[in-house]
């Protein structure tokens, strides 16, 4: 049925897109997250409004703004498609949007996880010799472990379920820009369209799931591998 | 290797000057909680960076004015007094996380450290099954397999109960009397751990240091006492195990005579120390007869510091040792007591080291 080739391409669009905003978001996160929990600057409280701001604003706003900045004639939009790096109505796109709505929630639960590491233990590391980015990699991110995943899981189910910011930013191009959400709503604009939303709201339901249960199981991994049973 | 501190720090509710000299063997920093003990151990392993001073170990300069060598770079050891263990690695791998580090050539390997600190059975096992005596063991080996250039320890022992500090006590003998022949800085605020290990004791109160010296110097010195606490001091002499006899008494013999004490479990020609508290010594001017205890030395007595209190510490010679007695006021006029007179001293002496001395 061509309907239900609509809903898997929208499945797979929604999965590539929240896997490229995970897997880029996560170290960006987790660098914005260390620098919330463990250093004093300038302008940090500033930095800290500003991450979370998408999580207070109307989802059509950011994707207004997305749309501002980033559009074809925005001020960020016109360099990258000089480039040939394009953003609006463009996969990639949907990307960014999935990104700026799922940070917050990303660094929140990596930022609470680094708060969660004595800092006592970094400092025997130090003083067993380990320069600041052994210690990091070898004490600090293993400890995090379960919020970095936690985070993640967050950030990829936020970018899965984002449809007000990028139905704004890159609209609703079937194969292009129309992710689940958006083919879900599209289908409900349609009369008889209902069978077809019904199928892919089962869709989302089923990848919401495995990601939470998936992460469980990892975290569950780690949190026994330091308990020592 | 000598450790050279003169510090100076500004807390928001107290200063920290102290000036000390670390050499060989175990250097003990005693002082009450709050004295700044903690503080100046951190500043020597270079977790707390002091306004003012110097730190250098041997020749080279681990901060001043200008330089400050971060931790990592310091090559010292730290034993925490709350273990410390990297909780997502085992024993083993907690053993090993310094030395992929570490460029100094090996003093002693892994199974010498599993050796010495009895951890064979542990190496398999997390952090959080471990009780708090096996922690410290292995906080211990893990430093020491850094390959340290000096081992910073902060009460070590302050979170172990009475049984299992003893379970430690041996292996720190051990390492001071050892070929590895690795310095200690030891913090503590508890004097029977002092009395047993350290070689050199600094005393700190108040952020300042009062006194330093050899042990048994500073041990001995009547004007010390208050710092020490009148109950708590009392000279520290050493003493060779000459015999053990059927009812528990041993026989071990001083520089002036000899002792009969109880509960000594060291083997016979081995050498103790002794900790004989001020608060248990007597003097008696005629040599005392019939008396219930055996341990009279004769001694002469060397100086009399009077404190503000009723009592009054007196400086003792007895052959080449030091005792201390802590009489009272009252008595030191009545018996005319003063510098250089000859007298009797009855002790009870504790022992504080059941195992060896060695040097």
């Amino acid at each position: 049925m061509e309907t239900d080739a609509a809903a898997w391409e929208a499945l797979r669009l929604s999965l590539w897109v929240a896997c490229w905003a995970t897997v880029l978001a996560v170290p960006l996160a987790l660098w914005v997250a260390w620098l919330l929990a463990r250093c004093d600057f300038w302008g940090k409280s500033a930095l800290n409004a500003l991450v979370h701001l998408p999580l207070v604003l109307p989802p059509v706003v950011t994707g207004y703004l997305l749309l501002v900045v980033f559009g074809r004639s925005g001020p960020v939009g016109a360099v990258l498609e000089r480039f040939g790096l394009g953003l609006a109505f463009h996969w990639t796109g949907a990307v960014l949007a999935a990104i700026i709505m799922g940070f917050p929630l990303m660094v929140r639960a990596m930022r609470l996880a680094i708060e969660a590491v004595d800092p006592k233990l970094e400092n025997a590391a130090a003083t067993l010799g380990a320069p600041p980015l052994a210690v990091f990699a070898q004490v600090t991110l293993p400890l995090i472990t379960p919020g970095i995943l936690a985070g993640a899981v967050m950030g990829f189910a936020k970018a899965m379920g984002e449809f007000g910011a990028t139905i704004t930013f890159v609209a609703n191009i079937p194969g292009q820009t129309q992710t689940l959400p958006s083919a879900i709503w599209t289908a409900l604009q349609i009369p008889g369209g209902e069978s077809q939303a019904v199928f892919m709201v089962l869709m989302a339901c089923a990848v919401a799931l495995g990601a939470v249960v998936l992460s469980e199981a990892l975290a569950r991994r780690v949190a026994r591998k330091i308990a020592g049973t | 290797m000598t450790l050279d501190v003169a510090i100076s720090h500004r807390f928001d509710s107290f200063a920290l000057d102290v000036a000390f000299t670390a050499g060989p063997g175990i250097t003990a920093l005693f002082g009450r909680s709050g004295a700044g003990k903690t503080s100046v151990i951190n500043a020597v392993a270079g977790l707390l960076r002091p306004q003012g001073g110097r730190i250098a170990l041997d020749n080279e300069v681990l901060c001043d004015g200008t330089r400050f060598v971060p931790p990592h770079k310091r090559g010292l050891g730290y034993v925490f007094q709350d273990a410390r263990l990297f909780p997502h690695r085992n024993v083993a791998e907690n053993l090993q996380f310094g030395a992929q580090f570490t460029h100094r050539p090996a003093k002693i390997d892994f199974d010498d450290v599993v050796d010495l600190l009895g951890l064979g059975t542990l190496l398999a096992r997390q952090p959080a099954t471990l009780s708090g005596g096996e922690k410290q063991r292995v906080a211990l080996g893990r430093a020491l397999l850094s390959q340290p250039r000096m081992l910073l320890m902060d009460e070590p022992l302050a979170s172990l109960d009475g049984p299992r500090k003893q379970d430690i006590l041996p292996y720190l003998e051990r390492l001071r009397d050892g070929p590895l022949g690795v310095p200690i800085l030891y913090v503590s605020h508890a004097l029977d751990e002092v009395a047993r290990l350290a070689d050199t004791l600094v005393l700190l109160q108040d952020g300042q240091v009062r006194s330093q010296g050899p042990l048994f110097d500073v041990m001995a010195d009547p004007a010390a006492v208050p710092l020490l606490g009148v109950r708590e001091a009392g000279a520290v002499i050493e003493a060779e195990v000459m015999a053990h006899a059927d009812d528990g008494l041993s026989t071990l013999q001083i520089s002036s005579g000899t002792l009969e004490l109880p509960g000594v479990q060291a083997a016979i020609g081995s050498r103790v120390r002794l900790r004989v508290l001020a608060q248990d010594v007597i003097l008696s001017l005629d040599r005392p007869d019939g008396l219930s205890s055996v341990n009279v030395l004769p001694v002469k007595i060397t100086g009399i510091h009077a404190g503000d209190g009723p009592g009054a510490a007196i400086a003792l010679q007895a052959g080449s040792d030091r005792l201390l007695a802590r009489i009272t006021a009252r008595a030191v006029r009545e018996m005319r007591l003063d510098a250089g007179v000859h007298c009797y001293a009855i002790l009870k002496a504790t022992t504080v080291a059941p195992g060896n001395i060695g040097r």
